[in-house]
């Protein structure tokens, strides 16, 4: 009788198995056939906001596209392990680290020149492997309850006025594009001066920008260095009633302005090469540069579309000018944070 | 207990249990070595690391000592006292497991001006303490009232030989709480508390460079080895090994009135923070934001994903943690103990360290599997192997071995006795096991994201995905469900506490 409840116990997790694989959806990258419409994108934005546009992309395409959500540098680590054996045909990053980090490992096939060439050289690959597709600008979060002017500059931060008030998040792979860009707009040592003075000044870290932007909308914080668009999708979740917080663009090629991108890269072993070109290309086209505008509230990348009302225009930005694809130079920049204990 | 071989139909199976356990070393060696000695040397020397490793240890220290005294106290009151409302207080004290610790993070953030070791310590202890309150609570139901009565009659008081009894399961419990806390990150990063797996997430999430979180997560399989040592060395196992059921129930203690209200107050609360605190957290959510929807197609998507996973991972896991326990509850020598331990490394790893080690391998040699759900539970199976293996042996401990002894008397083979004998009397501990590691799995995160297959979304995953946009009236329904769904092993294994007492 035993023997038949251990045979029985055996069972059950096949049964198990073999109905949550067919209730699995899918299976991306089962049985390599070379059907040029299907497609897997790995996607490190969140599905909440980029869900909406992959379904308008089906629709247009015609494409049966598969999407893995995860994080940007936890899914670029997946693509490393996987190597060349990656089930992924194209890679779509929260950020322009994770994707200078696949083209550095060689892992990504060049973009076309014709879709390379509707984005502004500073927001691409200078290798021609990757292509921003939507812009956001960095910025200083506010609480106007307690703040009366907002500093212009993030170098005002280390002021002792703002001692123990002022939100970051070092492991986040934006405040480190930050970093860099202080990096090379002020130089190295002073850029080090100004981690230094932050942390001396009581800066507290966040693991990431919707963290800090609720800390100061609860007025746990005055500060907080965050990418625009999170504040406008907590508008849109709470009401313009429900956040007390306001958004302070920074003037003058501030560090603390920088322009990041998400973007797409395509990868080296795709067998679905002509079908992740497509994405691209709709992924640059009108259609979802005005999702991007209007839905997510970032920066179009492609010109002639136009930003969504209540964001500054977005030649009014005043980043500072940094190559988003020297991924060497975020290496340096995870040593200083590194050095100055921050991660 | 004896010194004797160990059958080959025990030793094989458990040998493929360890062998997968010990899959994730292999994996971070290889990594390690590609940094070469510099590259090591570098990451091991960092004063950060050493700053990180001790406070992890720190944090661990005290939320393990806070979890023992709260398990331990809540058992006795329970299965012990005339508390009122014990029977409640006992299902309550297991739910706590039903909750993610990154839904309690959240709540204790938004709701009360609380972060750093103090946060992390409550949300993490107020999690845990199940882990040391089950094994405590049937341990003190089947302890033998005789030897109370020794103590008494020779002038003693009765609660250091209790504790003595205890000691065995607490220190087991107290082991899983330590290795959980080692292997956090979620909570803590909430609770904006850097420790040693903060390190290894930002070498994945910044550098893209693997070799250092490969070095710093083999420390942390080596610190975690250390303790796993150090509470086999004091588990003593012999001595505690049962002899069966008592005949007699231990007696009920009348509390004095002054001492029932404290104990009411302080069982009262312990619920309210671990299980209420965080329900009403979520109905927050649900009021506080206008992105509340439900999609019923993706929720019972979920639903059905997540629970086919989990079971799925319960059942494999028990089906390798038993020969594992067996041995270790029969056997003695350096095989046992290697094999036994050898269990514990996978539960050491943060979940993406877990993960990765398995993209490594399933992709390299298993393609087939690759994405696919069935690597997805191998991995639930590496990762929850110690709660299931320690479920077997202490239920193999309670049935004597002496009708083992006597089967094999009769001509049965070593391996005829163990499913003719050992294991239909451990069958009721085996299966609270199961639930353990069912409940768990429902709420893993991290190897879920990377391993699951391509389009598959589980409640802890859609719980992730909704947050992460700060769509927090929308996660509310997944953030329920999957806590209600949690209850039901959680509630089955807080009632079996009880079942004895009464």
């Amino acid at each position: 009788m035993s023997l038949r409840r251990l045979v029985a116990a055996a069972l059950v997790p096949l049964a198990l198995l073999a109905s949550a694989c067919g209730g699995g959806g899918g299976g991306g990258g089962e049985g390599q056939s070379f059907d040029d419409n299907s497609l897997v994108i790995y996607s490190g934005r969140n599905k909440n906001l980029v869900g909406p546009l992959i379904d308008k992309l089906r629709t247009a395409t015609g494409l049966d596209v598969q999407v893995r959500y995860g994080d940007s540098a936890e899914l670029a680590a997946q693509i490393l392990e996987e190597g060349a054996d990656t089930r992924a045909d194209v890679f779509f990053s929260q950020d322009a680290g994770a994707l200078g980090a696949l083209s550095k490992h060689q892992m990504l096939a060049p973009v076309p020149q014709e879709l390379l060439d509707r984005v502004a050289a500073r927001y691409r690959s200078s290798e021609g492997t990757w292509v921003g597709v939507s812009g956001r600008s960095r910025v200083i979060v506010y609480d106007p309850r307690t703040v009366a002017a907002p500093p212009k500059s993030v170098f005002e931060l280390t002021d002792p006025k703002w001692k123990d008030k002022v939100g970051w998040s070092p492991t986040n792979a934006s405040f480190q594009s930050f970093v860099t860009a202080l990096r090379v707009v002020a130089g190295e040592d002073k850029a080090r001066q100004w981690l230094e003075a932050m942390k001396a000044n009581g800066a507290k870290s966040y693991p990431n920008n919707v963290e800090i932007l609720n800390a100061v909308d609860d007025g746990k914080l005055q500060l907080g260095l965050i990418n625009h668009y999170y504040w406008y999708e907590k508008v849109a979740e709470n009401g313009p009633n429900g956040v007390p917080s306001r958004l302070a663009y920074l003037p003058g090629g501030d560090p603390g302005a920088l322009v990041n991108v998400a973007g797409v890269g395509m990868l080296k072993g795709t067998g679905h090469g002509e079908a992740a070109k497509k994405a691209m290309d709709y992924l640059l086209g009108a259609d979802a540069q005005k999702y991007f505008a209007d839905t997510t509230k970032e920066y179009p990348l492609v010109a002639g579309v136009p930003t969504a009302p209540g964001l500054p225009p977005f030649d009014s930005l005043k980043g500072p000018e940094v190559d988003l694809s020297k991924l060497d130079s975020l290496e340096q920049t995870i040593t200083m944070l590194q050095d100055v204990g921050l991660v | 207990m004896s010194v004797r071989r160990i059958p080959a139909g025990l030793l094989t199976p458990a040998a493929v249990t360890a062998a997968l356990a010990l899959l994730p070393v292999g994996y971070l060696v290889v990594r390690s070595a590609e940094g070469g000695l510099d590259g090591v040397a570098r990451t091991l020397l960092r004063a950060r690391t050493l700053e990180l490793a001790l406070r992890s240890l720190g944090l661990a220290a005290v939320v393990t000592a806070l979890c023992v005294a709260i398990g331990i106290s809540l058992a006795w009151l329970v299965i012990r006292s005339d508390l009122p409302g014990r029977r409640l207080f006992g299902i309550l004290a297991a739910l706590p497991l039903a909750v993610p610790s990154y839904v309690a993070a959240y709540t204790w953030v938004a709701a009360v001006d609380l972060e750093g070791f103090t946060g992390s310590v409550l949300v993490l202890t107020l999690c845990s303490y199940p882990y040391v309150y089950l094994p405590v609570a049937a341990a003190l139901s089947r302890m033998d009232p005789a030897t109370e009565e020794v103590a008494l009659s020779l002038g003693r008081g009765r609660s250091g030989v209790v504790l003595r009894r205890l000691r065995p399961s607490a220190a087991a419990g107290a082991l899983l709480v330590a290795m959980y806390v080692l292997a956090e990150f979620g909570a803590v990063a909430i609770m904006r508390f850097d420790v040693f797996t903060t390190q290894i997430y930002t070498s994945y999430r910044a550098g893209f460079n693997r070799t250092p979180a490969a070095v710093l997560g083999l420390l942390l399989v080596l610190i975690t080895l250390l303790i796993v040592v150090a509470e086999s060395r004091s588990r003593g196992r012999a001595s505690y090994a049962m002899r069966g059921n008592p005949a007699r129930r231990p007696p009920i203690i009348r509390l004095r009135a002054g001492t029932r209200a404290l104990a009411l107050a302080w069982s009262t609360a312990l619920a309210g923070l671990a299980v209420g605190f965080p329900l009403a957290g979520i109905g927050y959510w649900l009021l506080n934001g206008s992105s509340a929807r439900v999609d019923l197609g993706e929720l019972s998507g979920a639903v059905g994903a997540t629970l086919g996973v989990a079971a799925a991972g319960a059942l494999l896991t028990t089906a390798l943690a038993v020969p594992v326990g067996i041995i270790a509850a029969r056997y003695r020598g350096r095989t046992a103990t290697f094999l036994e331990q050898s269990t514990y490394v996978g539960h050491s790893l943060p979940g993406i360290v877990m993960a990765l080690s398995f993209v490594f391998f399933a992709v390299r040699y298993v393609p087939a599997v690759y994405q696919r759900s069935p690597l997805l539970v191998v991995a639930y199976a590496v990762l929850f192997m110690p709660a299931a293996v320690g479920a077997v042996r202490a239920s193999v401990l309670q049935s004597p071995p002496v009708l083992e002894e006597v089967a094999r008397s009769l001509g049965r083979t070593p391996l005829q006795t163990v499913r003719a004998v050992t294991l239909p009397l451990a069958l009721p501990g085996v299966l609270a096991g199961a639930a353990l590691v069912f409940l768990t799995a429902m709420k893993e995160l991290p190897a879920t994201l990377l391993l699951r297959p391509t389009g598959m979304e589980t409640l802890a995953t859609q719980l992730w995905a909704e947050t992460g946009s700060g769509a927090y009236a929308a996660a509310a329904p997944y953030a329920a469900l999957l806590m209600l769904l949690a209850a039901v092993p959680g509630f089955l294994l807080g009632r079996r506490s009880l079942k004895e007492t009464t």
